[in-house]
This record gives structure tokens, C-alpha cells and sequence, in this order.
């Protein structure tokens, strides 16, 4: 049994809808699944055990009656009119900038951009920064880790503008090899690294001090692809040295269709705009357009004002609970979890061992489809990933065509993971 | 099984994934198709050899790699089909297949009808038969 986990067995829907407005040293995620409404509602006729977080994750009324609230009463297009209500909403729309700022210690609130999700992020730098910045001779670096939206946009723009692009490989325990990236620095000059800073399949946390100060000794910049780690720990993008970080809402307990892109001002500046249109304009006139200030002048037309709003309150919600408690109790949670899982024969787990992974673990059931596998789990009401994880030169490198993956947030419960693992061994029953 | 509840993984189900019909490589082949769902990175490739008639489906063999849905899936195709002709297969409706296989959400439709329409493919190409049905609405079906 897991011994160090502090939550008590039957203790679910009892309580009142509450949330701890300040960090406490542990988190009790029985207390906060209460504020959790998708865990009222049953699923094949059971209580959810959603393992799927790293994909998505679910939404606190905290989040949810605040952005109703903002809709009812703030609501209006933003930086323009004069009226009281348009000024509400840009004082909402401007607080979750600097929420953002504060949340990854970023030094300027104006080095801030709101973005759709992580996507859209990459694709910003890989254009605007990508196109001025690449040519031939230069070299693009990814790993074999990314997912494809820190993967392909770097790929294409450097054909595009005649520049090699390179995958950094990994060792057996899916972890980078740094022991090459000097031989990739060989063949050409490193002009950008895009790394994730925990692998959205594998949960391997990246080393990017190191990453960072192998790549600005060659003269490089380096975007870093936080959509796993800013949900789930304290990111300091002043301690991290890197120059250009991306996040995204949804999966940190916000709304969809907003993100964040966060670049050093100076490199910011440097760069065209990558959307055109209202907004991210000083001036227009048939002969010359001027661009606004940062940052808007890469937010084009009108931005998801309340998704923005919205993941304001969700960074609030998480600072509520505390970074350092969610990532203690997701560490704990996956050191159960592989602990569980390491007793399956029939079962392999990828990546590297509990301390140096988040809480993300991609598996195969020997014999057994992942689809097969998902949806045995589904009709028990556990949900999981099963596919490529948007990470096909991964899956390559692993030799499988697909995983299945359960991830864990600060709402998941050591029961759930108990119910993963009986789940698993009535699907080895069934294909036995 | 029956503490499954929903019965999805029936004995049909399981014994045609655990003993697929129809399985292997086939010589000489008349009509060959090749389709994959990216999705799931489930594949399939299928070759048919057709009698004297040219018409009727004589053999018909699959390889695959796949979910069980989508391998039990083709290995009930291939009982179904053998025996009709070209035209009788390319105008066959989805539900016939899907008669003996449990409910299946929008995502594991298109595992079960992998084989299907890989196969309408290959008559397509052979013979001169309708594209399968929808085939440019299934944008993550993706035919080699």
C-alpha cells in the first residue's frame, strides 16, 4: 500500500464547496476534487477516475463561475471603447496578463502574449523569429521528444529558409542525450533549440539550465514547451535562461483557446509581426503601416477576452493550492503509480524512474492494442490516452505504434490509480 | 466477460482478433490496396484474386496491424466478401459489417471500417467500382 499518501478512503463528496486561499504544505486532493463538478456526474455508471490530464484538464467552479460572472457582467471587446463595461473587461483581460507574468517570473508584463494554446505559440516564433533568423548553413534543433507542435513548425520553417533540422536523440530510459548535441553542433551553426520541458508522453523532466547554456554558447535562442510543467510546478523563466516559454489554459484547470507566450523584450521587439489585422497596428495608411507596441503587436484581432480572464482565475486557483504542493503530490503520485505498475508482468512502462519524471506514464500491455486497452478502462469509467500522444518520431524511436498513457493532476487520488491497475488486469483477462 | 458488463469484447470479437480468417500473403493478386488510420496508427493491406469471370471475389487475403475491433473487423470482411462480385462488395453498407460487432463510438467506427474501405479501395482501383462511400469526408482514414 502507499504508505505516505494522506487522504482518507470514502472521504469524497461530503464536504462544502470550498478552496484554500493560501498554500498549505500538503495538498488534500479529496478537498479539492469538490470543486470539481465533472467528478459529481457518474461515468459507465461509476465515479470518474480521469487519468487523462496531461491531455487535458478538467475545471473547478472556481474557474467556471468566475468566467460566467465576467460574461454577465464585464463583458465587451477590449482597448477601445470608452464605456464603463469595455474598461472592466480590459482591466479583467490585463490582470491575467500580469497573473501570467507573476506565474513564471517573467520580468515585464508586456513581454506577456496571450495566444490561442502552445501551437500557435511555436508557430509565432518559428515565423516571425524563424524566417529573419534561419538560412542555410544554420541548423534548427528539436528532440525526439516533442510533440509534433514543437516539432514541425521548426522542421518546416527550416527547409523553407534552406537550414538543416536535427532531432536530439534519446537514451533508453527516454531521457536526452547530451553526450551529442557537440556532434550536432559539428555539422552547422544552432541557431534555435525548441525542447519541451517535460515530455507530454514519457513525463521526462528536461535539464534546461544545462539545454540553455550549451545553446547560448553557440549563439543560439532556445523556446522552451511548458505546456506540461507550468501547470503542474513552479517555472521561474529568469532561472531557466531560456528565451522564449509557452504555455497553455486548458491544461492548467483554465478555459480553452487561450495560451501564453512569454519572449525575452529584446528579441521580441526585433520581430515582424506574425497575424496581421486589428489591434497590432500604430498606424495604417495605403503607402506604410506601423506596428503597436508589445505586446500587442503580435495579438491580431480580437483574442478569446474571457478564456484570457479565465485562465487568470485558474492560476489564482492553483497558486490558491500551492505549486510546490501539486508538484509533491503528483511526485508521490507516480511513485505509486510505477510502484503498481512494476508489479505487472504483462505491463511495460517507458521513460525514465519516479524521480526524474513528472506525473505522466506511457505503457503497453503486452499483446493487447491501446485502443483495446482504453476502452476496457473506459467501461470500468477510467479514462486514459491511447495513441501516438501527437508524438510520432517518439513512437518511432520507442518501436511501437502507440501507448497508452495515464496522467495525473492535483485532483487525482491514489484510488484512481488502484482502479487503473484492477482495470488492467481485466483486460489482460479478456485477451489473456 | 460477463463482468464486463457491456459485453463489448464478445467471443466473435476475440476469436477472429486472436485467429484472424483469411490471413497472409496472396500470390498473383488482381486487385491490392493498402490503408492505415493515423490515429491509431493501425494498418491493413488487402488482395483479392478474382475467378474467370473477373467479377467474382475468388480469395482474399489481409495483412494488419491493429486494434481488435479493426483486425476482428477485417477478418469478418474477408468471410463476408468472398464469393460476390466486385460491384455486390462496392456497393455493400457499412451496417452489414457492423451487424455482428458491439456499438461503437465515431472513433472506433473508423477502426472497424478500415478494412472496408481499404478493401472498396482496391476494387476501385481494379475494376473501376465507386470510391467508397465518404471516403474525402474521412479525413484521418488516410489511404496509401
Amino acid at each position: 500500500m502507499w504508505r505516505s499518501y494522506g487522504g482518507r478512503e470514502g472521504d469524497r463528496y461530503d464536504r462544502p464547496v470550498a478552496v484554500e486561499t493560501k498554500p498549505t504544505a500538503r495538498l488534500d486532493a479529496h478537498a479539492v476534487r469538490q470543486d470539481f463538478p465533472v467528478f459529481e456526474r457518474p461515468t459507465r455508471g461509476k465515479t470518474l477516475a480521469y487519468l487523462d490530464s496531461a491531455n487535458s484538464s478538467q475545471k473547478p467552479r472556481q474557474v467556471l463561475d468566475a468566467m460566467r460572472e465576467f460574461y454577465e457582467g464585464s463583458y465587451a471587446n477590449i482597448h477601445r471603447a470608452v464605456y464603463e463595461l469595455a474598461e472592466k473587461a480590459t482591466a479583467g483581460f490585463e490582470q491575467a496578463r500580469e497573473k501570467v507574468r507573476a506565474l513564471i517570473n517573467a520580468p515585464e508584463t508586456r513581454e506577456v502574449i496571450f495566444t490561442r494554446n502552445v501551437t500557435e505559440a511555436v508557430n509565432l516564433v518559428a515565423y516571425s523569429w524563424g524566417l529573419g533568423n534561419l538560412g542555410p548553413g544554420d541548423i534548427a534543433l528539436v528532440t525526439e521528444l516533442e510533440h509534433h507542435a514543437n516539432f514541425v513548425p521548426w522542421q518546416q520553417i527550416a527547409w523553407r529558409q534552406g537550414a538543416a533540422f536535427r532531432a536530439l536523440p534519446i537514451d533508453g530510459q527516454g531521457e536526452l542525450q547530451l553526450d551529442a548535441l557537440d556532434g550536432i553542433a559539428r555539422e552547422g551553426q544552432v541557431k534555435v533549440l525548441a525542447v519541451n520541458h517535460i515530455s507530454n508522453t514519457l513525463g521526462t523532466i528536461n535539464p534546461i539550465e544545462q539545454l540553455v547554456a550549451w545553446a547560448h554558447e553557440q549563439g543560439a535562442v532556445v523556446f522552451v514547451d511548458a505546456a506540461q510543467s507550468v501547470p503542474h510546478r513552479q517555472i521561474d523563466v529568469q532561472a531557466l535562461g531560456c528565451d522564449f516559454l509557452g504555455f497553455t489554459s486548458h491544461k492548467l484547470c483554465g478555459p480553452g483557446g487561450a495560451g501564453a507566450l512569454w519572449g525575452r523584450a529584446e528579441l521580441l521587439e526585433a520581430m515582424p509581426p506574425f497575424e496581421m489585422g486589428g489591434e497590432m497596428i500604430r498606424s495604417v495608411t495605403v503607402e506604410k503601416t506601423t506596428w503597436n507596441d508589445l505586446p500587442y503587436k503580435f495579438e491580431a484581432g480580437t483574442p478569446a477576452i474571457a478564456e484570457a480572464y479565465g485562465m487568470g482565475i485558474a492560476i489564482d486557483y492553483l497558486n490558491g493550492l500551492g505549486l510546490d504542493a501539486i508538484e509533491q503530490h503528483e511526485h508521490e503520485l507516480v511513485s505509486y503509480a510505477m510502484e503498481q505498475l512494476a508489479e505487472l508482468p504483462f505491463v511495460t512502462v517507458y521513460g525514465p524512474p519516479p524521480d526524474r519524471r513528472a506525473a505522466i506514464v506511457s505503457f503497453n500491455i503486452e499483446g493487447v492494442h491501446p485502443h483495446d486497452v482504453a476502452q476496457i478502462l473506459d467501461l470500468d469509467g477510467v479514462a486514459i490516452r491511447a495513441g501516438h500522444h501527437c508524438c510520432q518520431p517518439l513512437m518511432q524511436r520507442l518501436g511501437v505504434a502507440t501507448t497508452n498513457r495515464a496522467s495525473f493532476y492535483l485532483y487525482t487520488i491514489p484510488e484512481e490509480i488502484d482502479r487503473l491497475v484492477a482495470a488492467l488486469h481485466k483486460v489482460r483477462k479478456v485477451f489473456g | 466477460m460477463s463482468e464486463l458488463g457491456d459485453d463489448f469484447y464478445r467471443e466473435n470479437i476475440l476469436d477472429h482478433y486472436k485467429s484472424p480468417r483469411n490471413y497472409g500473403e496472396l500470390e498473383g493478386a488482381d486487385a491490392h490496396a493498402e490503408g492505415m488510420n493515423p490515429l491509431c496508427g493501425d494498418e491493413t493491406a488487402i488482395a483479392v484474386k478474382f475467378g474467370s469471370d473477373g467479377e467474382t471475389i475468388e480469395d482474399i487475403r489481409f495483412l494488419g496491424r491493429g486494434c481488435a475491433i479493426s483486425m476482428a473487423s477485417t477478418s469478418m470482411l474477408t468471410e463476408l466478401v468472398k464469393g460476390r462480385t466486385a460491384d455486390d462488395v462496392s456497393a455493400m453498407s457499412k451496417d452489414e459489417l457492423l451487424e455482428d460487432m458491439p456499438p461503437l463510438t465515431p472513433v472506433r467506427l473508423k477502426c472497424a471500417l478500415l478494412g472496408l474501405t481499404t478493401l472498396k479501395v482496391a476494387l476501385h482501383r481494379a475494376k473501376g467500382t465507386p470510391p467508397p462511400e465518404g471516403l474525402a469526408g474521412l479525413d484521418e482514414l488516410e489511404l496509401k
